[in-house]
Formats: structure tokens, C-alpha cells, sequence
């Protein structure tokens, strides 16, 4: 099967003509997920030779796959996107077909859940994870083993594991690449999550915006029910899981965990002040553990590996904006921002440099180009005023002005405010006409303060994460990039 | 009063008529029937014995429930960040000031599908335009069917 072509059919390739050339093909051709720099795509690979597809300027892609092959440029596996790598939750995509159950396993999915349920372990698996230091992928970053042990010791026996696959950042889509490619890698993080905590149901959480990857996990979950991976007594054990998969209906704050909760309930999707924490009171009132689609994507990996050589784990970026190479890219926890940004994507267009990168989506910050030096972890860029976030990451070069990005994602948490609390409703509101005030040079000194002041009351007042974050894209632009604002200042207010 | 919408039925009975089944008794409506009517409103809270208001209530706090008949074509500005930085502004403002209702065209954002390499992007009735401007965005809108 290693010698078969392999194609992309993920949703990035697919905008790129690759389902045509899957059907003017005539030799064996096998469907799989990402291959990683998608600006290149439509991809393809062979063994370990991956081919770039992409037609010259002026020229369509095709029009059959042998000619598209016969033009194709490879991309040497020595190139720095493809070496400084580290896929573990990626391993497998790319490489298997997703909606081949067989191929999977042939591959070696389900295994680690089936030593699991062998060994009859809980509190060793979740022992497992505490040591491993994983924390959650999802952009807060919360210790995962402490969250499963919470879980795994509340009284009741029933119980529910929530996987957050709402992955609503702009810019974001490292979630959506693993559900495409790889959904059982997916399917059996939770499914071990479930047997650690000691939970029956479990429930995905999709945004609709993905329908592929809907169909793909729809396709997957049928076909483990069908051989015993999901289900009752699986594996021959005592242990019995099933999971559903619920699909939104573009609401950015469902992300947020309570309100993905009141979503999977069939309500609205409004937050609601915590504790009670998920843990203790989450679907349903059952104690209920929620990780995102990256943390889970983990498990395998880890038990796999084990602790040691697990190490300090890795993070799944989604490098787009203004770099000459984006995609998706898994990376060792800890790389520096540099390597990512300039050696893995290329840096800027020629003539262009980088102003900054932007992490975190609405909830992050920016990173201005000289902190480029900054390891990628949960603290480094915490201490630079933005987050680590779910992985988007969007590279802005010097054409980029940053009070027109801090207005766009203000204006887009105003659109997503569910409205429940004052300071996010009416706070994101007063925000963004200041910014536009700014924006259209009307703006004074005070404006600028008066800004500064309502981030700060909105980040402590708001109810949720939503609300809390809103301002960071602000302030982290005034902290590092305070000049762009002072360039749009009345001139009569510079000289103040 | 199940005969009214009975392509309906399946998924009720996947969710047992249950309240909790809402937002997917929802999404398979509007996927049947292109939109929420308030008579098909009506028969989901029916069915699914919740009152009429939380029905309502739930269907209009998402984005995507819509409560009129959609055009015969829709694009789709993608307005995520990457677009964003490379000009999904401009491109939404240029197609919102071009006559799109007379090609039976309606236009909408959307933040981020996640295929972010390709901007800026138009979603065209779920097919992916990549790298566009506006004027080749309505040159092709034309020549749509």
C-alpha cells in the first residue's frame, strides 16, 4: 500500500481542484488528510515524497492527474516545514485514509485502548497523563491529568466526556485537519478519556462551518461501532461507550464550555457562571469532562511513547497570513517563533518583513517581530501579553495596521457576545466605536484612555472567557504597537 | 399533525422527541426545507413539547437559522483573520455596493472556514473560491446559472 498515491482531499486541497483530479484519475489513488504546507496544494504524496500540484500562474490544475503529476514539483523532505516537525497527533495524517476503518487499524489505531482496557488500570491511565504534564490544547491551557482525576473522583455513576471540536478562532483550523485526517486517533483519545473517568456517553461538539469534517467523523463512528471500538463491552471488556456527535450552528461562544454544554442540551448557547465547574455539574447535570479535539488527539501518542519519550509534548499550529508558506505544522513544544514563522513558512513576502504574529484569535495578542526569539509555550507567551490559544497563528508583515486588526476582532466578539452579561454586550460596543473613532482620526487623548480603562473593566467584569479576552487584542496592540495608535491621534493631541 | 413535514421524522425519532435533540431537529429542518418557517417552528416545538418561545428563542440566537427563503445562489464572504489582513474588507464592501439581488445572488460572510492559505476566499453556494477580488467574484457570479 506505501507505494500507492496518496492525494489530499481535505478541505484545503479540495478548494484547490483536488476532487477533480481524483476523478480523472486512472490508477489507484488513495484519500487522505492534510499533508501540511496547503498553500502549495493541491498535495500529493508518494512513500515519503510529497508533490506540490499546484498548476503555474495563469493555468488551471489537471485537467487529469497523470498530467498534473508529470508537472508536479516535490517538495524535498529535507525542506524545514517538513524536518523541524514533531507529528504525533498528526502521525497519521496524511498518511492513512480516514474513511477506511481497516486501513486505521492496519495502522495501528484502537491499539492503546485495547492495552487500556486490557491492564483494567483507570487510575494508572490518568496517573499516565498527570505525568506527562499535558496540558489542555484547547488555549487555556489547564492541566489535563488534574482535570480527568477531578472527573474520575466525583460520586455517581453516571457520567459524560464532551470533546470541544468548536473550533471557532479565525485563522484556526489544526482541529478540522486532525477530524479530516484522522478521525480515529480522535475517536479513541476519548474513548480512553471515557474508560480513565469512568464515563458511558460521550458527545463531539462540531461547528457546522466544517462539513467535512462532520461526515468524516460521522463515517468513522459508524464504522468503529461496526467493528466492537465503540459501543458495548468493547474490546471483550466490561467497558461500554458511545459517543454522538452534536453539530452547532455558528455560534462562536458555543466554544466556551458551559455554553457548549447548554448547546449539546439543545438551549441556547449562553454561559453561565462557574463553579459549579463541568466537572461536578456539566450535560445533562452529569459530571462531565470536556477536552478539546488536540488534547485527545494526544492520548494515543502518549500512551503510546510513554512519558519519557513523550517529553514535553507538542502543539498543532495553523500558520497563515502574510508568510510566503502556511498549513498546518505539528511542532515540539518550545520551538521559538522564529523557526516556525521564518525558517518553517518562509517569513514574509520579498521586500516585506514581519511586523508581528498574532496567537490566540479573539482571545489573543500579538507578539511583535522583536520577542520573534520567544519559545512557543503556555508561559513565554503568556508573559508577553497574548496566549498560547488553540494554534492559530497569523503572520502580519509591515502593511498591517494594528488598530485596524484590534477593531476587527473587537468587532467580531461584539457579533458573538450572546448578550447575557452587561460589560460584554455593551462593553464590546463602546470598544469598537472608540477604535473606529481612532480609526477615522477624530480620536483625542482621551479617547485613548478611555479605551485603555474600558479593556480593563471589561476583562474583569464580563461573565465568561468570551468576554474576558475581548480586550487582549487591544491591549496587547497599544502594549507593543502603541505608536499606530498615537499616529491616528488629532495632531494638535500628539503635542499634549 | 407529523404528516405535515415528514421528512422530519427520522430525526425526531432519533432524539426520542426529546427537548435536548433542538439544535439538530433544527439543522435537519433547514437542510429539508432551506429555512425556518414559523409554521415549521411551530410543528418542531410541537414535537419535541417544548413552548413555542424556546423554540424560537433558540433557532434565532444561532447565525446560521434563517427565517426567510434563501436566493437561488449565496456567496459567502470569509471574514477571518487571514482574509482579513489581506483584504476581505474591501471585497465585502466592493460586492455589498454591486447589484447582486439581479443575478439572484445573495451575499453573507462567514468567520473563517478554515482553509485559510487560500485567501482571501469567497464561499460560493459551498464551493471555495480561493485568492479572489471583487471583480472576478462577480464576473464568475454572472456567468453562474
Amino acid at each position: 500500500m506505501s507505494d500507492c498515491l496518496r492525494l489530499c482531499t481535505a478541505a484545503s486541497c479540495r478548494s484547490r481542484g483536488a476532487l477533480a483530479l481524483l476523478e480523472n484519475s486512472d490508477r489507484p489513488v488513495k484519500e487522505v488528510g492534510c499533508l501540511g504546507p496547503c498553500s502549495e496544494g493541491p498535495l500529493a504524496a508518494m512513500g515519503d515524497q510529497l508533490l506540490s500540484l499546484q498548476p503555474a500562474e495563469n493555468e488551471t490544475v489537471g485537467p487529469t492527474l497523470e498530467a498534473a503529476l508529470a508537472r508536479s514539483r516535490q517538495i524535498s523532505a529535507e525542506d524545514p516545514f517538513l524536518k523541524l516537525q514533531r507529528r504525533l497527533v498528526l502521525a497519521r495524517c496524511g498518511v492513512v485514509d480516514p474513511g477506511c476503518i481497516d486501513d486505521a487499524l492496519a495502522q495501528g489505531a484502537y491499539q492503546q485502548l485495547q492495552a487500556v482496557l486490557a491492564a483494567d488500570d483507570p487510575s494508572a491511565v490518568i496517573e499516565t497523563v498527570r505525568r506527562s504534564g499535558l496540558r489542555g490544547r484547547g488555549g487555556a491551557g489547564y492541566p489535563t491529568g488534574l482535570k480527568w482525576a477531578t472527573v474520575a473522583a466525583m460520586p455517581g455513576a453516571r457520567k459524560a466526556v464532551v470533546c470541544n471540536a468548536d473550533e471557532g478562532d479565525p485563522g484556526a483550523f489544526m482541529d478540522r485537519t486532525l477530524m479530516e485526517g484522522d478521525p480515529h486517533t480522535l475517536l479513541e483519545g476519548i474513548a480512553i478519556a471515557a474508560f480513565a473517568v469512568g464515563a458511558k456517553q460521550g458527545y463531539i461538539y462540531v461547528r457546522a462551518e466544517y462539513p467535512l469534517a462532520i461526515e468524516r467523523l460521522r463515517t468513522a463512528i459508524a464504522a468503529a461501532e461496526a467493528h466492537g471500538w465503540l459501543g458495548k463491552a468493547i474490546s471483550g471488556s466490561r467497558f461500554s461507550f458511545a459517543i454522538e456527535l452534536r453539530v452547532g450552528a455558528g455560534a462562536y461562544v458555543c466554544g466556551e464550555e458551559t455554553a457548549l454544554i447548554h448547546s449539546i442540551e439543545g438551549r441556547r448557547g449562553v454561559p453561565r457562571p462557574r463553579p459549579p465547574y463541568p466537572a461536578e455539574h456539566g450535560v445533562f447535570g452529569l459530571p462531565t469532562l470536556i477536552n478539546n479535539v488536540e488534547t485527545f488527539g494526544n492520548i494515543p501518542a502518549l500512551l503510546q511513547l510513554g512519558v519519557e519519550a513523550y517529553g514535553a509534548g507538542t502543539k498543532v499550529f495553523s500558520l497563515t497570513g502574510h508568510v510566503q508558506r502556511s498549513g498546518v505544522l505539528e511542532v515540539p513544544m518550545g520551538t521559538p517563533l522564529r523557526t516556525i514563522v521564518e525558517t518553517m513558512g518562509g517569513g514574509a513576502a520579498p521586500g516585506r518583513s514581519i511586523k508581528a504574529v498574532q496567537t490566540g484569535g479573539p482571545s489573543g495578542g500579538c507578539v511583535p517581530a522583536s520577542a520573534l526569539d520567544t519559545p512557543v509555550d503556555y508561559d513565554s507567551l503568556k508573559a508577553l501579553g497574548t496566549i498560547m490559544g488553540s494554534g492559530g497563528m497569523v503572520v502580519l508583515d509591515d502593511t498591517t495596521n494594528m488598530v485596524d486588526l484590534a477593531a476587527f476582532f473587537i468587532a467580531f466578539s461584539r457579533e458573538e457576545s450572546c448578550g447575557k452579561c452587561i460589560p460584554c454586550r455593551s462593553g464590546t460596543v463602546q470598544l469598537e466605536m472608540l477604535l473606529r473613532k481612532l480609526l477615522e482620526r477624530r480620536g483625542s487623548a482621551a479617547d485613548l484612555s478611555q479605551l485603555e480603562s474600558l479593556c480593563h473593566t471589561v476583562a474583569d467584569a464580563s461573565l465568561c472567557g468570551l468576554g474576558q479576552s475581548a480586550p487582549k487584542p487591544v491591549l496587547s496592540t497599544l502594549r507593543h504597537f502603541r505608536s499606530d495608535y498615537l499616529e491616528l491621534l488629532q495632531p494638535a493631541e500628539v503635542a499634549r | 399533525m407529523a404528516e405535515i413535514y415528514p421528512e422530519l421524522e427520522p430525526v425526531l425519532q432519533r432524539h426520542g422527541h426529546q427537548p435536548d435533540g433542538l439544535i439538530e431537529v433544527l439543522n435537519r429542518a433547514q437542510q429539508l426545507y432551506d429555512q425556518l418557517s414559523p409554521p415549521l417552528l411551530r410543528h418542531v416545538a410541537r414535537q419535541l413539547h417544548l413552548p413555542f418561545s424556546r423554540v424560537q428563542g433558540t433557532a434565532s440566537f444561532y447565525h446560521l437559522f434563517r427565517f426567510a427563503p434563501p436566493a437561488r445562489h449565496s456567496c459567502l464572504v470569509c471574514t477571518g483573520t487571514a482574509c482579513h489582513v489581506q483584504g476581505a474588507a474591501q471585497l465585502l464592501a466592493e460586492l455589498k455596493a454591486a447589484p447582486l439581488d439581479e443575478l439572484g445572488v445573495e451575499l453573507g460572510s462567514v468567520r473563517c472556514i478554515g482553509t485559510c492559505s487560500g485567501a482571501p476566499l469567497v464561499v460560493v453556494d459551498g464551493a471555495v473560491w480561493n485568492h479572489v477580488e471583487a471583480g472576478a467574484v462577480l464576473k464568475r457570479l454572472q456567468e453562474l446559472e
